[in-house]
């Protein structure tokens, strides 16, 4: 033994009731993480490789297999938990940051989970969406704060002033940046075809933009990242926006990360890196170094596409969002983004995931207010993404001033995502999170895509219906509108914040 | 609930306050006799250049004293008195005092503004009514005059004799309370110098247009749909030049649906008026009726939930809730019609 820790007790026990197991060996064929093996007569169980991505479950004929987690106890304590003392075993054995997947695991409140809709009852009639209007439909991009209009001869009035590009949505929800190389290509394509069935767009991730999505590059919003992997003036040209990443809410602060595991061929073609190679974006844009520098890429990107479509962009949620969101909302952008601490990632070292970064509640509601306050409101439109996990959380967010959400970590659940959280060791068994043929090929995009767009439709129905019940037919009459939430057991000063009265009031 | 009325006649002929009287209190129904009020034009043509501030003072606080020393800072108070009234037994008693100024903006005072005498009396209007306690200036207008109480419409005509006033387009409003019954400032009619408004409804995007309204100076101080209404009209015809028709597409805009189907042009500045103002737009159920010196409107949420109906006869033009209020005043009214929902009803005094 190398070290003087020795074997860190299981997370999880797989065990397989003997009884029920009929030796097919579908566990053995669908567990990358090779859980599974077969000597002689028997399966055996390496239960320390397994990460309860559920896929031995899933594919099991006989419901043979269970799963249990934390199966040996340590010693209780409240402040050196199971989580602190294991990081220490790791970072003790390795001396290395401690790299993590999906969204943060800490144990905090969740504020959507503390406010409340709002329904109509006497004093104003609810609306019917099965037999009245109620429209979803959502422009992203610069809007007008006034309009000069002329009269014709004729008598008609003529707008006069030039309406800037914007995106129409059908529904608020879009698919948010996940890169090629992060999710399979596979992933990618069941997910924009999802986006064009359903009226909505979808982000490419800093990954660039495989051949595979030409034909859906109309529906695509392509990103241009620090490290600017795959951009070029062919692949600016073919997205419906471009979408500069400033910020991911997993870790605000510093650049992407791409382990070189799931660098394949088609990855390195695609985001023009060599093959194998770790890709780590740095932390800021190396041409962005002041607000004025901002503008000046935004100008050029614009300039580039001939000022024909909108260019978003993405921070994180931190303690000064509105001061930055007003900065960005100056620098000719179109739509900003505000990415949530709670923000998944394929990648993320986990001090960062789980500490850096603030409530995307918290930060929409300070930048709408901001916005508002400087007169700004219409100057760019704002998404609001990082741990949307339900339709009322979108209504909520519009709520609390969003013009429309991104969804992630949900999507990939539609399309059978377990979020086991090991996204990054690219052995993804469920086909999503990694570039091998074998298991990218078990995700059919005929099948997931479906998955996909009745998420979305499903969402749309519920929002439909809950604005219905708050006797509102049309979005913008729900955006920033903060007297349809109420707060239930959140403190003064966080109502404060967001600007929402507590139950009751 | 509630019941509107409003009548204009477009050679502008006097009406006194009675038939008024008599087509609101036709209305009871749809009131709970906690609040009613009107609005006249055109009656007082001795200060017709004058801004005609009706106060209501708290008598517990020494509201008046601020009040004057605020005027006398902003321009010159050409006359002040009590506003003449009545006891009525019925009406809900308050200590309160309706008083009026005849005052003179100063417009040097808001240098760069294209209509500076405006501003002057926006900002002291927002002024007094959030920073003032005891006092709220409930018209502001020159040559009009808000009268209300809380109380049934009969009681709040007879406190302020509303007979004894004279106007060519009364706005009238008998309120069915949900809140803050005994504020005699609360029920409608609202008015901000030009615009009145009188409103049957309840707006569900209140929250949204309160933080669109409240981005350009203004203040809800009352958190009434009149109010916040009379903002937003304010703002648009005003100030980003709207025509009024275009104002109220803006704040009762068409479906996606229809504005898809327009020929091109016209789709165009649709959308885009929903593009700039969809904050602006209001959701829910209402009648408004809004007046200005030149005009009175009425219009309706898009899906309709509240009643409109529109009477003619001669030179009135009449909008009410209900027809009988119309017939109350005018028997032999020629036309009655029920416009479509999202279709406005625009009425202009000849000039």
């Amino acid at each position: 033994m190398n070290n003087n820790i020795g074997s860190i007790p299981l997370r999880y026990r797989v065990t397989i009731d003997r009884d029920r197991c009929m030796e097919c060996e579908r566990c053995i064929e669908n567990c990358s993480y090779g859980v599974f093996r077969r000597d002689g007569d028997r399966i055996l169980i390496n239960s320390r490789k397994c990460t309860a991505c559920h896929r031995c479950l899933a594919y099991c004929p006989r419901d043979a297999i269970s799963l249990e987690e934390y199966p040996c106890d340590y010693r209780n304590h409240p402040v050196w938990t199971r989580q602190t003392r294991e990081d220490i075993y790791n970072q003790a054995r390795t001396g290395k940051i401690i790299l993590a997947g999906m969204g943060s695991v800490s144990n905090l409140p969740v504020i959507f989970d503390h406010l409340m809709l709002d329904a109509s009852q006497v004093t104003t009639p609810p609306t019917d969406p099965l037999r009245e209007p109620v429209e979803l439909r959502t422009y992203l991009g610069k809007k007008p704060s006034r309009l000069e209009l002329r009269r014709n001869p004729g008598g008609d009035v003529e707008l006069a002033t030039p309406l800037a590009p914007n995106l129409m949505l059908e529904t608020p929800i879009m698919l948010g940046h996940m890169s090629y190389g992060a999710i399979s290509l596979n992933a990618q394509i069941s997910m924009a075809r999802a986006a064009k069935e359903t009226g909505t767009y979808m982000g490419t991730g800093e990954g660039g933009l495989h051949a595979g999505l030409y034909p859906y590059q109309d529906r695509m919003i392509v990103q241009v990242a620090s490290g600017r992997f795959g951009v070029n003036i062919d692949y600016l040209e073919r997205g419906a926006a471009i979408e500069i990443k400033l910020g991911q809410g997993a870790k605000p602060g510093i650049g992407g990360h791409l382990t070189g595991e799931k660098v394949s061929k088609d990855v390195s073609r695609t985001r023009m890196i060599p093959e194998g190679s770790d890709a780590i974006s740095p932390a800021p844009h190396h041409d962005i170094y002041s607000t004025e520098d901002l503008s000046q890429l935004v100008r050029s990107i614009k300039e580039a596409t001939e000022w024909k479509k909108p260019v978003f962009a993405k921070i994180a949620a931190v303690n000064n969002t509105a001061e930055n969101v007003a900065a960005v909302a100056r620098a000719s952008v179109d739509a900003v983004v505000i990415d949530g601490f709670r923000g998944g990632t394929g990648a993320a070292p986990k001090v960062f995931r789980d500490h850096v970064g603030i409530p995307l509640e918290v930060a929409i509601a300070s930048a709408d207010r901001e916005l508002s306050l400087q007169g700004l409101r219409n100057e760019v439109s704002l998404i609001a993404c990082g741990s949307i996990r339900e339709s009322a959380d979108v209504v909520k967010a519009i709520a609390l001033g969003a013009d429309a959400v991104y969804i992630g970590t949900a999507a990939l659940v539609a399309m059978g995502c377990r979020v086991c959280g090991n996204c990054y060791q690219g052995l993804c068994p469920w086909g999503i999170a990694t570039q091998r043929p074998d298991l990218v090929q078990r995700l059919d995009p005929d099948v997931a895509s479906k998955q996909v767009a009745n998420l979305i439709r499903a969402w749309t129905m519920e929002i439909t219906e809950l604005m219905g019940a708050a006797g509102i037919n049309s979005i913008e009459s729900l955006r920033g509108n903060r007297d349809r939430l109420r707060g239930y057991m959140l403190d003064e000063n966080l109502l404060r914040v967001l600007d929402v009265k507590s139950v009751g009031a | 609930m509630c019941g509107i009325f409003g009548v204009m006649d477009r050679r502008r002929q006097m009406m006194d306050g009675s038939g008024i009287r008599q087509a609101l209190s036709m209305m009871n129904e749809r009131g709970s006799g906690e609040g009613a009020g009107y609005v006249a034009y055109g009656i007082y043509p001795e200060y017709q250049d004058c801004y005609a501030l009706h106060v209501f003072f708290d008598n517990a606080h020494d509201g008046r004293a601020v009040v004057d020393a605020m005027l006398e800072a902003w321009g010159t108070i050409e006359h002040d008195e009590a506003i003449p009234t009545y006891d009525q037994p019925n009406l809900r008693a308050t200590c309160t005092t309706p008083w009026r100024y005849f005052f003179v903006p100063d417009p040097s005072l808001a240098p760069g503004s294209a209509s500076p005498e405006r501003d002057v009396i926006t900002n002291l209007v927002m002024q007094i009514n959030t920073g003032v306690p005891g006092a709220q200036v409930v018209s502001s207008g020159m040559n009009v005059g808000v009268f209300k109480a809380s109380g049934w419409p009969e009681d709040v005509a007879n406190f302020y004799r509303i007979e004894d006033y004279e106007g060519y387009l009364w706005l009238a409003h008998n309120r069915y309370t949900t809140n803050n019954p005994g504020r005699w400032e609360q029920p409608d009619p609202f008015n901000l110098h030009d615009w009145s408004v009188v409103e049957n409804g309840k707006v569900t995007s209140y929250g949204t247009n309160r933080r669109y309204i409240e981005s350009f100076g203004y203040t809800c101080s009352l958190e009434t749909d009149s109010e916040l209404i009379t903002y937003v009209i304010d703002l648009l015809v005003r100030r980003h030049g709207l025509d009024i028709d275009l104002a109220i597409r803006a704040i009762a805009p068409p479906y996606w649906k229809d504005i898809d189907m327009m020929p091109e042009a016209e789709a165009d500045l649709n959308r885009a008026l929903r593009l700039a103002y969809g904050s602006a737009a209001m959701n829910g159920p209402y009648t408004v009726l809004a007046a200005n010196p030149d005009m009175m409107v009425g219009f309706t949420d898009r899906g309709k939930l509240r009643p409109m109906v529109v009477g003619e006869c001669g030179d009135r033009l009449y909008i009410a809730s209900e027809e009988a209020a119309i017939r109350a005043m005018e028997p032999g009214v020629e036309s009655i019609t029920m416009p479509a929902a999202g279709e406005p009803v625009i009425g202009r005094v000849a000039p």
